[in-house]
């Protein structure tokens, strides 16, 4: 895909180290991300394409096999919550 | 039985992952169901800018990642922007809760300068004319309407709240198409909740059922039209708990997420608790891991080893911790007992009477009691 997912506005990404995981912050709001949505969305830049993100995490995680599919089906479960917007 | 204060043996406490600072009570508008004390008057202390700093510190480094900076009106303190800026740099999600009264465009860009992640601007009603009595100000609804705007020049994600009560409701299509032509990211319709000021003034706010399901039907109807226009405006629509057979799940438990901290330091479980008979710790006088983890109010209601009849055999006391203890307090005389709202409750023909009492009032908005000092003295010298 060959979109770029960028954070929507108001949202906020950062590791929490009490919750030993990475969050979404947005107005007066908190989802705390499992792991495979955090390592994902570490990747969202607003300047990479989904291409681009793919081939980041694949090389970060080698045993994974492909994670294309994985990842596009993330990003757009993510673009339904409103939390980004893929341009 | 724990012992009085200490943590109960069964129960793992997580850290406060909210954080609300109640930075002042003092506010330019009088809304006859704020959730301030009646008493607020009499507590005319504040925190410093020190102590509010080292209090964001301490949290922080308990977890504490959501920040509310609200009052009484926040704007009223002339530091906001040093402690915005502070908790920008703890890395804070930083929320301005705001009335709009005393904001202009420079401070709007000031704060976001300082690293404030959103305001929220409340509104009272989608016209001047009701707007202004519900506030108590004749000024107000055009200032908001101007700050809502300016909020939304200066790019951040805008929330417009507005507590909806039975002189409001009808207004609901208005209301929507208003923040949907200010370009609101989300509108919080938050039906009354029946503490501080609005428990005094019940009777003039609570709505009919009859008023409640054509409201909620409207912003259904509402809510399905924007997704088929493709708005990304949420709505989200907040029942009162009056009408609804089982307690809702008060602050998630007590002590479980939220902390907050009122003007003089007081630190309480929720906004409402100081009118429990408990006696809550000051962040002046304890370390705030001390106040979260060890002290006897913030310990009271946590587990469930406290519960009476109905709740303590109940199969649903994990889900909803049985109520609100503030609620319990004030309808019941008795903070332990089950929220009266839940159907098993001994005491519910209270809310039902509440209901029923609904369905024929006939108070008008300027029969209220407003939220002013000259009032909340009546409430402490009698």
């Amino acid at each position: 895909m060959a979109k770029t997912p960028k954070l929507r506005r108001g949202f906020r990404f950062q590791w929490e180290p009490a919750q030993e995981s990475y969050v979404l912050l947005y107005p007066e709001g908190m989802v705390k991300l499992n792991g495979s949505a955090g390592a994902i969305l570490k990747e969202v830049d607003g300047e990479r394409n989904v291409d681009s993100i793919v081939a980041s995490l694949e090389q970060q995680f080698p045993d994974a096999g492909p994670l294309g599919k994985d990842v596009e089906e993330f990003l757009q479960d993510a673009e339904k919550q409103h939390w980004i917007e893929l341009v | 039985m724990n012992a009085p204060g200490k943590q109960p043996d069964n129960v793992s406490v997580g850290p406060p992952l909210w954080l609300l600072a109640e930075l002042t009570y003092r506010c330019p508008l009088q809304c006859p169901y704020c959730s301030n004390p009646l008493d607020f008057a009499q507590t005319e202390r504040e925190l410093t800018t020190e102590q509010w700093v080292s209090v964001l510190r301490q949290g922080r480094a308990m977890g504490a990642a959501q920040l509310g900076f609200s009052g009484g009106e926040p704007l009223v303190r002339q530091d906001l922007p040093e402690l915005i800026a502070e908790a920008r740099d703890l890395g804070y999600y930083t929320n301005l809760i705001t009335s709009g009264l005393g904001l202009n465009s420079a401070k709007v860009d000031a704060f976001a300068e300082a690293g404030l992640d959103h305001i929220q601007v409340s509104f009272q009603a989608s016209d001047p004319e009701l707007n202004n009595a519900v506030a108590g100000s004749r000024k107000a609804f055009d200032q908001k309407l101007a700050m809502a705007r300016a909020v939304k020049e200066a790019g951040y994600p805008m929330v417009l709240n507005f507590v909806i009560h039975r002189h409001n409701i009808h207004q609901m299509n208005d209301i929507i198409e208003l923040c949907d032509r200010l370009g609101a990211d989300y509108v919080e319709l938050a039906t009354c909740q029946y503490y501080g000021w609005a428990f005094k003034n019940r009777e003039g706010l609570m709505p009919s059922r009859g008023q409640l399901e054509k409201a909620e039907a409207e912003v259904n109807a509402y809510r399905a039209r924007l997704q088929d226009a493709g708005s990304a405006m949420k709505l989200i629509f907040v029942t009162p708990d009056y009408y609804e057979e089982r307690p809702k799940a008060c602050m998630n438990g007590w002590g479980s997420l939220f902390l907050t901290v009122a003007p003089d330091g007081t630190a309480l479980p929720c906004h409402s608790a100081r009118i429990l008979p408990i006696d809550f710790p000051n962040v002046t006088e304890m370390e705030l891991r001390d106040v979260w983890y060890n002290s006897p109010g913030f310990n009271h209601y946590r587990g469930d080893s406290w519960m009476p009849e109905p709740c303590r055999s109940c199969d649903e006391k994990a889900k909803d911790f049985g109520g609100c203890r503030c609620q319990a307090y004030m309808l019941t005389g008795n903070a332990d007992n089950a929220d009266p709202v839940c159907g098993k409750s001994p005491h519910h023909d209270r809310i039902l009477a509440a209901r029923r009492a609904a369905d024929h009032a006939t108070a008008g908005i300027e029969e209220l009691t407003f939220r002013n000092a000259d009032n909340s003295r009546l409430f402490y010298r009698g």
